[in-house]
């Protein structure tokens, strides 16, 4: 049976809506799986969109389904148009990638099939082709030179692991009538492989991490003891998260709370104050607080109106200076940016349409989310494809290469071509062959 | 004589005999030109036939009713199964062959088969109208006809290196064949250079070979052939020596006259048969070298050093060879030596082996920048059947990817081209569990009845097999087991309840159909050969399963044929890069196209855009 696919349909994330489109022949399970319920082709229903495997919810939104073949791709089509959170998507796709026979689609895929099943206008596609290759381009680069260019290292080094390993295996299997061919390979493959196991799965926790860490524009409240960071994050999301108390370092660890922004998603982190102090608890606290501004894109740096000076002790993100309680005072410091009173309420709203630029400056532009939860649906297959090579018996050096061949393959998505003659090529390399 | 055939094949190698062999047996007249018929079927190099990669396409020519594994299997003095203790779909079939015995059962063979003629003479021009092949201007006179297979091996512009001695041969001893060469020039086509080599040839009667490590021949030697009942010859053994630092000093201190190293050369050897001077220079840290000393006959004391192919100066080679243990007062028979030849870029080939610049012209063989027998033969099969099907006016016969070695070597050259010699490995093929030496004949032989070229005795030998292999299939699948019987025949499979099939039970890796037979005796009136397919398919059931999708997802766009006229520059979207790729290698069908390096899947989306547009508009064109 054909893979059920699914994709980002709307443009980019962090606006309003985002839509996301799914097709084949698990589109009407999932739509069952995800918001319960029947749904008649062709009706928007309003649903809440919850993940199957632990009911807990992702967003509510619009649910579409498309009964094949009156569809965009001439299979049956679900779209799901949620808020276009980061988070949101992020947490929806995640549920999607773990339903079985369901991935995410490769660049031009729903177009493929769409017109495999006479559904598009020829002149169209060679349009939307365009775009894609364009984009995928894009991706690509996008995809090596993130983080520093660690990804494209770390692939290389997998790349390297992986050709070592499968040439070691391919020159036993061809070459056994050689005098200079290695025999007995197996035991060090095995060795080979697990390591280079071991790097994917670790790479595979290090993307949950990163996807959280980037899933949203990070703003951190920091600032001395008891000038008001935990009252403006209440009144940020309009509940109470943080305890708030006029007494100086009660916030002992650092509060996360995402909400919405302008249509983007927005994580504030309110942070313990930052004071040198004797209280074991407390300085635990304080540490927490100088990772987390280490993480964050923004700092607002909280400082009582009354105060003479305000010294942020941020290197890397930008940081606001923030004057607090201007009731209580006539003028804005000159140390500061901008004046907020929680009490009155002034100045709040300007505050928030800041934030609001400042996250759409950073977050807007091609969507790294996409090419990260793609990057982590090969790392993960060809971690699932490597664990399989390492269940068979060491005779079985054919089904071992058999799924090296699948891990080269999902090596290949991430980074480019692993042909047979770059295995030969290693083979003859490392191996002095021909008798 | 007569001066008019259906098919001339030219030349009488590997290539050459099965593309005469294959066209006649389509019952096309095909006559064999050959300038030398006591050379037809000579074995030019190593006497052995078959190895990994390279036995599966004996078993495949063998299933399509070509000769080379009956013609081994009559000469074969060493048989020995290669990775025996693997996997069924790696082990590869390789016997010595009495490199005398082979030539002379390849040329009884040939001269009494029906349709076709052999002459001796020189092939001089191809000639040529624009509908295409016209004929062929020997040195015995003008032949007229439609397809000519061209099957030179080393022949074309050969050029002997000896050190710094130079000598224009196809072979040690026979004239090249330069006018050929031109001849093809002057049809436009571009030729190439490629390099190869050979070892010296040992006498056996001065080698001592009570110091060398002895390889016997397989017990109970399996033939290459599915007709072969047994082996005639009698066994013999290969020895084994090794290079020494003494002899790796010499190779050093004479590096600069080799003809490789000293610029003489410019064709592309192969990495994978490297002479000796190449091992020695690019793995000089290696102490020595295995040398395998192969028997080239029952009644001959040749002997052929595998492993030290040689370009360096006579005195040089023998110097070196006397260097190695039992080899000290050896008598040298014959020089090593490399020799460069013509080769055309095979990327101007259809998958049928037609030329795409001019029709009937087929190529087989190192012409096309392959190596080896076994390639040469199974080339010259699918040349000879396309050469022999045009002549009858019918259309293309190809092999895909998915059914066959023959068809992942194919489709290897004629879209990716090559920068050496082209040699089988098994790991070329992306399907190798499904394309295996055992069940070449499921995957082929029905194709080949159904082309016309496997004759009747292979074709009930054919059924009545697979009638044993499907009453056996049933019979097991009609065996229910119980966990607690599979324990009492020595399998532990799960406590579940679930009864499994004696099929399904001989999936498991320490089951084997013996021991099945233990717990139901009446399996053992299966026979031996039946039980073992029966075996190996059970073991690789579930991963076939796999497999089969893949092939299926693949089979999509091979399926959608590029017209050989389509203008890939008349497609929006491409880059330029991609087109001019598209446009060197012109593939035939959206696969190939997939395969063409640096081509993009969004590439191949634009593709069959533009092909479904062009067909559409042509339904439109034919309506009105």
């Amino acid at each position: 049976m054909q893979d059920t696919i699914f994709a980002l349909a709307s443009g980019s994330l962090g606006c309003g809506v985002a839509v996301i489109r799914i097709s084949g022949p698990k589109a009407k399970t999932i739509a069952e799986r995800f918001s319960g319920g029947n749904f008649a082709p062709r009706q928007a229903a309003y649903k809440s969109i919850r993940d199957p495997r632990n009911n807990e919810l992702i967003d509510t939104g619009l649910v579409l389904f498309f009964q094949a073949p009156a569809s965009f791709t001439g299979e049956d089509c679900l779209e799901f148009q949620i808020h276009g959170s980061r988070a949101g998507v992020a947490r929806l796709f995640t549920a999607l990638q773990a339903e079985v026979g369901c991935r995410m689609a490769e660049p031009g895929e729903f177009i493929r099939r769409a017109f495999d099943n006479n559904k598009l206008a020829l002149t169209s596609v060679e349009g939307i082709a365009d775009l894609i290759d364009a984009r995928t381009e894009a991706q690509h680069k996008q995809a090596l030179s993130q983080a520093g260019g660690h990804l494209a290292d770390q692939a290389a080094e997998w790349r390297d692991q992986l050709l070592d390993a499968y040439s070691l295996l391919e020159a036993e299997i061809d070459f056994a009538d050689e005098g200079d061919a290695p025999s007995a390979v197996m035991p060090q493959v095995r060795r080979m492989l697990s390591e280079l196991g071991v790097s994917l799965q670790q790479a595979v926790l290090d993307a949950e991490r990163g996807e959280r860490v980037r899933s949203g524009f990070r703003i951190a409240l920091a600032g001395h003891p008891n000038a008001g960071k935990s009252s403006l994050m209440n009144t940020l999301v309009r509940r109470d998260v943080a305890i708030v108390s006029e007494h100086a370092g009660t916030t002992r660890d650092v509060i996360e709370v995402e909400f919405d922004l302008g249509g983007f998603a927005v994580i504030v982190a309110d942070t313990a104050g930052l004071r040198n102090t004797s209280d074991p608890v407390e300085a635990i606290g304080v540490e927490r607080t100088r990772r987390e501004l280490h993480k964050a894109d923004l700092v607002l740096w909280l400082e009582d109106v009354a105060s003479s000076s305000c010294a942020p002790e941020v290197i890397d993100a930008e940081v606001i200076k923030l004057a607090t309680k201007m009731d209580l005072a006539t003028d804005l410091p000159p140390w500061a940016d901008i004046g907020i009173s929680i009490k009155s309420g002034s100045g709040i709203d300007p505050l928030l349409s800041l934030l609001a630029q400042k996250a759409e400056k950073t977050l807007s532009g091609e969507p790294p989310l996409i090419t990260n939860l793609r990057q982590k649906a090969c790392i993960e297959s060809a971690a699932r494809h490597l664990q399989k090579a390492m269940s068979h018996q060491d005779q079985a050096l054919e089904l071992v290469a058999d799924d090296l061949r699948r891990v080269a393959r999902d090596l290949e998505a991430l980074m480019g071509r692993i042909g047979v003659e770059d295995i030969l090529g290693t083979i003859f390399s490392r191996f002095c062959m021909g008798k | 004589m007569d001066r008019s055939f259906d098919v001339i094949v030219i030349g009488g190698g590997h290539a050459g005999c099965e593309a005469a062999a294959a066209a006649a047996r389509l019952g096309a007249k095909t006559a064999l030109v050959t300038q030398k018929t006591e050379t037809i079927g000579v074995m030019s190099c190593n006497p052995a036939i078959g190895g990994l990669g390279k036995g599966h396409l004996v078993r495949e020519i063998d299933a399509l009713d070509g000769l080379m594994g009956r013609i081994a299997d009559e000469a074969g003095i060493q048989f020995r199964m290669l990775n025996r203790s693997k996997g069924a779909a790696v082990r590869g079939p390789r016997a010595q062959a009495d490199r005398k015995l082979y030539r002379l059962a390849m040329q009884a063979e040939l001269r009494d088969y029906p349709n076709l003629t052999i002459i001796e003479a020189e092939a001089l021009e191809l000639l040529a109208d624009e509908n295409g092949v016209t004929g062929l201007e020997t040195s015995a006179g003008r032949f007229g006809t439609v397809s000519v297979v061209i099957t030179t091996g080393t022949f074309l512009k050969g050029m002997i290196h000896i050190g710094e001695e130079r000598i224009a041969a196809g072979r040690f001893g026979d004239e090249p064949s330069n006018r050929l060469s031109d001849s093809l020039l002057k049809h436009g086509f571009q030729l190439g250079r490629l390099k190869t080599g050979t070892p010296a040839r040992l006498d056996g009667r001065t080698i001592n070979w009570s110091v060398l490590e002895e390889q016997k021949a397989d017990s109970e030697p399996e033939p290459f052939s599915y007709l072969s009942s047994g082996i005639k010859q009698p066994q013999v053994s290969c020895f084994i020596t090794r290079t020494t630092l003494a002899g790796h000093k010499i190779i050093q201190d004479n590096l600069h006259r080799a003809a490789i190293h000293s610029g003489a050369i410019t064709g592309r050897g192969p990495r994978y048969c490297p002479s000796i001077e190449d091992k020695i220079a690019r793995f000089a840290d290696r102490e020595s070298h295995q040398v395998f000393l192969e028997p080239e006959g029952l009644d001959d004391p040749t002997i052929y050093p595998n492993g030290i192919s040689s370009s360096l100066p006579t005195d040089v080679q023998t110097a070196f060879i006397r260097t190695m243990p039992g080899l000290e007062n050896v008598q040298i028979i014959r020089t090593g030596y490399a020799i460069e030849y013509d080769f055309l870029d095979p990327r101007g080939l259809k998958s049928s082996l037609e030329t795409k610049n001019l029709q009937g012209l087929f190529l087989a063989g190192q012409i096309n920048g392959s190596t080896g027998y076994e390639e040469a033969g199974a080339q010259g099969l699918v040349a000879g059947l396309n050469a022999a099907r045009r002549a009858a006016g019918k259309g293309p016969v190809t092999f895909g990817r998915d059914t066959s070695y023959i068809g992942v070597m194919i489709d290897d050259l004629v879209t990716r081209g090559v920068t050496e010699p082209y040699r089988m490995f098994t790991s070329r093929a992306e399907y190798r569990l499904s394309l295996r030496a055992d069940n070449a004949d499921q995957r082929l032989t029905p194709i080949g009845i159904d082309i016309g070229c496997v004759g009747f005795f292979r074709q009930s030998f054919y059924m009545r097999k697979m009638e044993k292999l499907a009453k056996a299939k049933a019979a097991l699948s009609e065996i229910f087991v119980t966990p607690k019987q599979a324990a009492d025949v020595g399998l532990n499979v799960n406590k579940d309840g679930i009864r499994r099939s004696a099929f399904d039970i001989l999936a498991y890796p320490d089951m084997t159909f013996a021991r099945l037979v233990e717990g139901w005796q009446n399996l053992a009136e299966i026979d031996r050969r039946t039980a073992e397919q029966i075996e190996i398919e059970a073991k690789y059931a579930v991963y076939l399963d796999r497999q089969t999708a893949d092939i299926a997802a693949a089979r999509r766009d091979e399926g959608v044929p590029i017209p050989p006229d389509f203008d890939f520059n008349s497609v929006d979207g491409l880059s330029n890069e991609i087109k001019a790729r598209l446009t060197a290698v012109r593939p035939e069908t959206l696969g190939q196209a997939s395969r063409v390096e640096g081509v993009t899947p969004v590439a191949i989306t634009l593709l069959a855009v533009a092909l479904r547009r062009r067909q559409k508009a042509r339904a439109k064109a034919v309506q009105s």
